[in-house]
């Protein structure tokens, strides 16, 4: 393939961090090429320079950052020397790009269809027929159903795969030789992922569009990429064929992060016996009711649930966004009190407590959220945060800071850095915190709401096997709710997939991967992206 | 196994310390403008019996309306004369302007922070229950709606007509319609923050309400506050001045700007001194007060924050 010209090929890209920062370069003469028809994932994490390298090539870097050196050809033309006006006839003419997050990136208050036709407006003498013919035919190229409606809605009214499409028509109503797509699929449900996934592959196959493809996820170039480069800390590291990257990786770096992806194939494990910790009987949750200016619209959240967790065991609710899985966690932690159903902690129904009564149980059941950035506290140290539960229950100040600087260690931190504030800990330590937080209470059940999903995929095992190590010491009982396969297969005992509100398939996680029941559960593993290379599983998972 | 012999997490840099919030406004140009003349002000109406003045409600039937500049001899007790100049004119009962202004720096100063004050107190404490108890909040909020539609002038003349004008009848009439603005910030701040997970992890791990609103919700509130609290301040200041210069807010004979000016205002035209200097210095006070603010919200409001 790239033996013709390349679409782009970048040599020797150094692009300079304004002074004071961590490194000097966020790209460090760095050089690959994207030839047509091909697309050429550019794999690394937070903070590797990926995405500076895709917004180099656009021409969009933020303005304190600067090329300094090297040279991005596209088709032969030197973008970095390109004038502001010829960049802009470059962008959606010969390169284009899409975006994480389809809502953003559209204008709320324009119709979609306007959208598309804006591009053609700017670069074309097309007619306003002309452009709305024009936009109706690619919009029927990206698979929208029913097209002629689409194209006067607003972005609001799409879904967030739909809103997605739309970024992909946008971007290639005009043929660009290059499209950029910036983690295209990472906001998107699994499902909706593999459509978008299939819809690129197939209009750059059929079109000989060379794609620059950016993300951070393993089973995504497992599925898309011809080529691969592996980015970090602003140096490209490998660049090789997938089948070479992914399976006979050279660099240790690749090796760490391929080794770090958990495996699809849940480990053999020991059914646990341990008394139940919590057991959730017909659990309900509607939102809404009849209000006095409008009529009822009730939104089940989550419907007749039933879940049970043995102490030891971790049990973990899966599903996509909208599912109700969060819900389920947020009433058994009681952040919300559920509609109906029970909710036994030990031999306490905590689903009807009122508040004053709850507050005795709530050190049995802690929680660990998705998003260490706002879970702490910034303007509190992070031992003040740790002594708070234990203090509110009566344990004496120094008492409570002394198992404070315990658990730091236990979590793998040092005690000393208890007078530290969170801005001062990287995600995953953070994340370590939080979790540090959770075991002060000394809980017997520990909620995780996808505590790893924000993290970068190397931290991701470090911490799943720090939980996993907790689970073990404490015999705690663990609802993990996720909504990525990979996690919940290296480290439940049990699942239950989720959707919309309710609980669709329960079992033993091997029987669940094995030989999945509910056509859903179907849908959802044939969609995850990577299925068929054999990843890393977690190391220190039983 | 052992627990302690996690691997070492990939190095990622500690995110920097963010500069002092300080120093950040001591960058700012509207900042130490603003902060430079309020303060000059404050030390004006602080020091101004050491200014130069002379008792401002001192009537002197024969020194009436003299322009700017006027020398007059002033013979004290113990039969010393000295040389006493109107440097800012006198009014039509003799009074030395200039005294005025600078003993009235005190009385607008003094309400523009009582008021801040007061009403940043008290909207805080009802902003933070509205916020947070969510059944109390429609009834609180539409009380808070109701008393946004007193306006400050109609409320300043019941409040005078049933007590006696006053500075405490003037303040009364200044926060009271204050309180909703401050009320609906803090509500608003609360409610985002409520949903902040460090507030939920608060809650799970068994946090009673008051406590958890005042170390975890309310410090969110002092910077938005502070921005408020500046922007009531030199509001409250105009507003006094247009209440005793309708007659209805300080009594005349306490010099203060607005008094100054209506004391002024029959014979304007022939001695604009009369409302000149005071104007300027209520302008100028007021001026200063939002260039603060603004400059504060700058650099505190997290909003404004990232352009700057």
């Amino acid at each position: 393939m790239a033996e013709t010209a390349s679409v782009l090929e970048i040599d020797g890209l150094s692009v300079e961090l304004p002074h004071g920062s961590d490194r000097r370069n966020a790209v460090d003469d760095i050089s690959f090429s994207v030839g047509p028809g091909e697309i050429v994932c550019v794999v690394g994490e937070s903070g590797s320079g990926k995405s500076v390298t895709a917004q180099a090539v656009m021409g969009l870097l933020p303005r304190e950052l600067k090329a300094s050196t090297g040279k991005i050809l596209l088709q032969g033309e030197n973008v970095l020397e390109a004038t502001p006006s010829r960049l802009r006839d470059l962008r959606g003419t010969r390169m284009a790009m899409i975006f994480q997050e389809p809502m953003t990136a559209l204008n709320p208050v324009m119709r979609v269809g306007d959208q598309i036709a804006e591009v053609l407006q700017i670069h074309t003498d097309l007619s306003e027929p002309d452009r709305r013919q024009r936009a109706l035919q690619i919009m029927r190229l990206v698979r929208l159903p029913e097209p002629e409606r689409l194209i006067d809605a607003y972005p609001h009214q799409l879904s967030g795969g739909q809103r997605q499409r739309i970024m992909i028509a946008a971007a290639l109503v005009l043929d660009p030789a290059l499209l950029i797509a910036d983690e295209p699929t990472t906001a998107l449900d699994v499902t909706t992922q593999a459509q978008i996934l299939h819809l690129i592959r197939e209009l750059q196959e059929r079109r000989g569009t060379g794609v620059l493809f950016i993300t951070h996820d393993f089973g995504v170039v497992a599925d898309i990429a011809h080529r691969v480069v592996v980015m970090q800390s602003g140096r490209v590291v490998e660049f090789g064929p997938r089948e070479e990257i992914l399976r006979r990786p050279q660099n240790d770096y690749t090796r760490m992060l391929i080794a770090s992806v958990p495996s699809l194939k849940p480990p053999a494990r020991a059914p646990k016996s341990g008394p139940t910790a919590l057991v959730m009987e017909r659990l309900s949750k509607t939102y809404g009711h009849a209000g006095l200016f409008r009529s009822a619209r009730v939104v089940r959240a989550a419907e007749n649930v039933d879940i049970t967790v043995r102490r030891g065991e971790t049990v973990g609710i899966v599903g996509e966004s909208g599912s109700g899985k969060t819900t389920v966690a947020r009433c058994v932690a009681r952040l919300i009190e559920p509609t109906s159903g029970t909710i036994r902690i030990g031999d306490v129904d905590v689903a009807r407590l009122p508040e004053s009564r709850l507050r005795a149980h709530r050190r049995n059941v802690q929680i660990v959220f998705q998003d260490p950035y706002r879970s702490l506290n910034p303007r509190r140290t992070v031992g003040a945060s740790i002594t708070e539960g234990p203090v509110n229950f009566g344990l004496a100040p120094a008492e409570a800071a002394n198992r404070a600087g315990r658990l730091m260690a236990l979590v793998g931190l040092s005690p000393d850095a208890l007078d530290r504030y969170p801005h001062q800990f990287s995600g995953g330590q953070r994340q370590r915190i939080a979790i540090a937080r959770a075991l002060a209470m000394e809980p017997q059940l520990l909620i995780a709401d996808e505590p790893v999903s924000a993290l970068d995929v190397s931290v991701q095992a470090q911490v799943l096997k720090l939980l996993d190590d907790v689970r073990q010491r404490f015999d705690l009982a663990v609802l993990f709710i996720t909504h990525d396969l990979r996690v919940a297969a290296q480290i439940c005992d049990r699942i239950a997939v989720m959707q919309r509100g309710i609980v669709v398939e329960q079992g033993p996680t091997a029987e669940v991967f094995g030989a999945p029941k509910h056509e859903y559960t179907r849908a959802l593993f044939e969609a995850a992206p990577g299925r068929d290379i054999e990843f890393g599983a977690v190391a220190g998972a039983v | 196994m052992s627990i302690e012999a996690l691997p070492a997490e990939i190095a990622e840099a500690p995110a920097a310390r963010r500069p002092a919030a300080w120093r950040k406004l001591a960058r700012n140009p509207s900042v130490v403008i603003g902060a430079v003349i309020v303060i000059f002000l404050a030390l004006v109406g602080l020091l101004a019996p050491v200014l130069g003045t002379i008792d401002p409600s001192e009537i002197n039937p024969v020194y009436r309306n003299k322009k700017p500049g006027v020398e007059r001899t002033i013979r004290s007790d113990d039969g010393k004369e000295t040389v006493f100049v109107h440097r800012f004119g006198t009014d039509s009962l003799g009074r030395d302007i200039y005294s005025r202004v600078v003993y009235g720096a005190r009385v607008s100063l003094l309400i523009g922070i009582t008021v801040a004050v007061i009403s940043v107190a008290i909207g805080l404490t009802i902003g933070l229950i509205a916020g947070y108890i969510r059944w109390l909040d429609n009834i609180i909020m539409r009380f808070m709606d109701g008393l946004m539609a007193i306006p400050a002038i109609l409320l300043a003349m019941g409040v005078v007509s049933l007590s006696r004008a006053g500075l405490i009848a003037v303040i009364i009439a200044i926060v009271v319609p204050d309180i909703p603005r401050v009320v609906r910030l803090v509500r608003a701040i609360v409610l985002s923050i409520r949903e902040e997970p460090y507030v939920e992890a608060a809650i799970t791990v068994g946090t009673p309400t008051p406590t958890l609103l005042v170390r975890h919700v309310l410090p969110n509130t002092i910077a938005p506050l502070i921005v408020q609290g500046t922007f009531i301040c030199g509001s409250a200041i105009l507003i006094e001045a247009i209440l005793s210069f309708l007659g209805i807010g300080i009594p005349p004979e306490t010099p203060t700007w607005g008094n100054i000016m209506a004391e002024g205002r029959s014979l304007f035209r022939i001695y604009p001194h009369n409302i000149f200097y005071p104007g300027v210095c209520l302008a100028l006070a007021v001026l200063a007060i939002n260039m603060l603010g603004d400059g504060l919200r700058d650099t505190l409001d997290p909003r404004f924050a990232k352009r700057v």
